[in-house]
């Protein structure tokens, strides 16, 4: 046990350097900056930030929790393809969406220009919501986050025993009740892990705001940085950022303290999804579809119309490369961050040790920071790591070894992992609290070892927890952005670079064709685990 | 695990064991770049090797890779961000006969530390069927009262827009622009957002009936392929602002050779090809700026523009005051 909660702890640190360099700016207050910020901005982005924040938490819990639970529980026109198709927004990277809205309904778009053009107005003429404000960034964040929720909101309903649904209908409670009462609590921990990941995502969240000329304290972030050139201020913002992050993610987990999550019933009848009614079928699969279509195939649509009039341009040799370099990092970095989240959380369980707690609670919060503050905490230590190394190379052996990992691509997906190992190790951990202690104690009475049991009984248990946790650091790390440009090497680009550059010289039209690539791309697993979502039900192999 | 680590060190180490080449590190988007490099590579038979990224950032990467660094070249779109560069003591002297020759001096770093390599004006743009041209006159006549709800001007994070008050700043001094930005604040149509077409893009439709741009934006929309960016791009003028006073203020795209470069001779070639007459040419015809090289033809749209008074402004100075610039629009609450 000793040598696994020590490589725990190296793990940990390791992954924790780029908080660490983010933290120890603490120690250098930058009084003259703060108190510019606090005399100018600093109220605005603070009042924005949190208006985002309660904004697409809300929205993304309404459109992510009900939909999981209709889809799970009813039959209604269409409800099987729903249940997949209702995860496509994922694929969809907040900046595309915004870009994709804004190209569409912004006051020079087509819609507003058709309009004025029928009907002789002017633009002061008529109302019209404004999509570029913060209303519009809370639905574009919405729309594309909720997926998280929704997926983690159906594998729990799912894994859900139907006997405790039915003790509730004996004791008198109608369907919404059960929903309610019995239903929505015990799916609570997977519900808040998806809602903190939205939360973490909404706050990292620059491409987006910016764009939409909402200052947030992300986007104060890169000005103090960029524009004041400081970092060190950026640097204590990050941190603050992060102690909110810490202290709500405690808060949460406090509130629930005394409550516990694990199966009490091992019985599990088949789930009878129950047909509704005409009306009621069309209400359902209206409440279903909208998300649907409006994070997916009102945008996807547009840029299917954009893509046509210029992929010829845009495809060439060098684009399939693009695809093979995504596809790749994705992959590598998805399978890693499962394998290193299975490892902790599970030490975690085994050793619930104040130590452990902490260490997983740490490498936990490099997804609430902005990806350009990560990559400069992956950048500064490695280089110097390099340049050390070097250093001692040349005195002692007259030997440069140069830079031996930075701006290779094993740093990029050591940045992608300090950023979405949170994704995997929440994921994973939810559905490791379901499985009772009592089945680690049994086994362990076999004389079963630890790696035993976790391989022959609890990764069988997991399979779709783990599917889940997978597929969604791929789909992150294929959205991926700010990192990915800082990181990479030479003549390096994925699809999600190629789309920024041209998006950012606002030429939408050509960011079109490799924006559907990212999508593409992105559907193809979101499909698969959904699948095996529905076949994870325990109780069926 | 290790092994693999191993073979992807050595996979992304190999490429940079070539004989000629060099590297830039590029604020400029690969599109607005390639195809020079690419020329480049045919002509001199030199590897071009790049990264593209945010000026900052890529400020941020040669600082911690320091003297190890594999970029030769850092190539950004504004001044503001080569001066910093020079600050941070990330550039090396270059002493090239052909730079000084074809570069104006103040479109050059007087330590020869970095140069420009082509020129953008930052220009008022309006409707003509809402604005009379004789109104308009100068930068610091948009603060007037007459202009309250016509305007549009992109954030004011954007580096084109601190690099104008930048220049106004030593042009006229701190307190007169702060006065000046409260004005223009106050006349603002709509709160900041997008980018330089947006604006373009705004006026057309009505929103405002001024604006703040760089001049390639305009001449882009006015060439493009798609029939909405001509139809509101024919609806704008373009204004030159200051004729009778310090004249447009001008930025420019640029570069520095680093000082840890380990292909000097390479870099200094390309430099000199990028002020050569095809790649200016190419500057001026597919992007629209402004050649450095006063000796050649601007592109037809340019011309039809006209000839215009520049601010010959030592562009050192927007370096300097760039982020005296910052606090200053945080001060008066241009977002």
């Amino acid at each position: 046990m000793t040598r696994w909660n020590s490589l725990l702890v190296f793990i940990s640190l390791l992954f924790s350097i780029p908080l660490a360099i983010v933290f120890g700016s603490l120690f250098f207050p930058e009084y003259e900056v703060w108190e510019h910020l606090r005399a100018t901005v600093l109220i605005d982005y603070i009042g924005n930030s949190f208006a985002l924040l309660i904004g697409v938490g809300f929205f993304s819990l309404l459109i992510g929790v009900i939909p999981a639970w209709l889809v799970t529980m009813y039959r209604f026109p269409l409800s099987r393809q729903l249940e997949w198709a209702l995860l496509l927004p994922m694929s969809v990277p907040a900046y595309i969406i915004a870009y994709t809205y804004t190209g569409a309904l912004d006051v020079a778009g087509p819609l507003q220009v058709t309009l004025r053009e029928i009907t002789g107005w002017q633009y002061r003429d008529y109302w019209f919501p404004e999509v570029r404000s913060l209303g519009g960034a809370i639905a574009m964040l919405s729309l594309v986050l909720y997926p998280y929720i929704y997926l983690l909101a159906r594998a729990a309903f799912i894994e859900q025993s139907v006997c405790v649904l039915e003790v509730s209908r004996t004791l008198g409670c109608n369907a919404f009740g059960g929903f309610r009462r019995v239903a929505l609590p015990l799916a609570r921990p997977a519900i808040m892990v998806g809602l903190s990941l939205v939360v973490m995502e909404t706050l990292a969240d620059y491409g987006t705001v910016q764009y939409f000329g909402v200052s947030t304290f992300t986007t104060g972030i890169f000005r103090t940085w960029f524009g004041l050139g400081n970092s060190l201020a950026a640097a204590q913002m990050s941190a603050l950022l992060l102690v909110f992050v810490a202290v709500f993610l405690y808060l949460e987990k406090r509130s629930r303290k005394q409550a516990r999550y694990h199966h009490t019933s091992s019985r599990y009848s088949s789930l009878m999804q129950q047909r509704l009614t005409k009306g009621h079928g069309v209400i359902a699969l209206i409440i279903c579809a909208a998300p649907l279509s409006f994070g997916f195939i009102v945008p996807v649509s547009l840029l299917i119309n954009w893509a046509i009039d210029t992929y010829l341009d845009v495809l060439g040799k060098d684009f399939y490369l693009l695809f093979f370099n995504s596809l790749f990092l994705a992959f590598i970095t998805s399978m890693l961050a499962v394998g290193i989240a299975l490892f902790m959380a599970y030490s975690n369980r085994n050793n619930q040790s104040l130590l452990n707690k902490i260490m997983v609670r740490l490498v936990s919060m490099g997804y609430a920071i902005p990806g350009t503050v990560i990559a400069v905490g992956v950048l500064i230590p490695f280089a110097w790591f390099d340049n050390s190394l070097d250093n001692f190379l040349i005195e002692n052996f007259n030997i440069s070894s140069g830079l031996l990992i930075s701006g290779t691509v094993f740093i990029l997906v050591f940045a992608y992992l300090v950023r979405f190992l949170a994704v995997s190790i929440n994921t994973i951990e939810a559905a490791l609290v379901k499985i009772k202690p009592v089945m680690d104690e049994v086994a362990k009475t076999t004389g079963m070892h630890t790696i035993n049991i976790l391989r022959s009984i609890h990764m069988p248990m997991m399979r779709g927890s783990l599917l889940t946790a997978s597929l969604l650091v791929f789909v992150d790390v294929l959205k991926e952005l700010p990192a990915t440009l800082i990181l990479r090497p030479f003549n390096f680009n994925t699809l999600a670079v190629r789309t920024y550059e041209l998006a950012n010289e606002e030429l939408l039209a050509e960011a079109a064709v490799p924006a559907l690539a990212i999508v593409i791309v992105g559907i193809i697993p979101v499909i698969i685990i959904s699948n095996s979502i529905s076949r994870s039900r325990p109780g069926h192999g | 695990m290790i092994k693999y680590i191993h073979l992807l060190i050595f996979l992304f180490t190999l490429q940079s064991a070539n004989a000629a080449e060099v590297n830039i590190y590029s604020a400029r988007k690969e599109a607005l770049i390639k195809p020079l490099l690419d020329q480049f590579s045919k002509e001199t038979g030199i590897a071009v090797n790049i990264v593209t990224g945010k000026a900052d950032t890529l400020l941020k990467r040669l600082e911690a890779e320091n003297r190890n660094t594999p970029a030769d070249i850092l190539l950004t779109v504004d001044v503001a961000r080569l001066v910093r560069a020079k600050e941070k003591a990330l550039f090396q002297q270059i002493d090239s006969k052909l730079l000084n020759q074809v570069i104006p001096k103040n479109y050059r770093d007087d330590d020869k530390q970095w140069f420009g390599l082509s020129l953008r004006s930052r220009v008022i743009i309006y409707a003509p069927d809402r604005v009379d041209k004789n109104d308009l006159s100068s930068y610091m006549d948009l603060a007037n009262e007459k202009w309250i709800n016509r305007i549009c001007v992109r954030s004011s994070s954007n580096v084109y827009n601190q690099s104008l008050v930048a220049a106004m700043i030593a042009n006229y001094g701190l307190l007169k622009v702060e006065r000046w930005g409260r004005g223009l604040v106050s006349n603002f149509a709509r709160p900041p957002k997008g980018g330089d077409r947006d604006q373009i893009k705004a006026i057309a439709a009505g929103v405002c009936d001024v604006g703040l741009v760089n001049n390639y934006y305009l001449a882009g929309m006015l060439e493009s392929s798609q029939k909405s960016d001509v139809v509101a791009a024919k609806k704008i003028r373009l204004f030159w602002p200051d004729q009778s006073t310090h004249g447009v203020h001008m930025n420019v795209s640029g570069a520095g050779i680093l000082k840890s470069a380990k292909n000097k001779k390479e870099a200094i070639q390309l430099l000199e090809f990028l002020v050569g007459d095809f790649a200016q040419q190419w500057y001026a015809d597919t992007n629209y700026e402004y050649s450095i090289n006063s000796k050649l033809e601007n592109s037809s749209v340019l011309k039809s523009w006209g000839k215009f008074k520049a601010d010959e402004l030592n562009l050192d100075l927007l370096g300097q005051h760039n982020i005296d610039a910052l606090m200053l629009m945080d001060r008066v609450g241009w977002k």
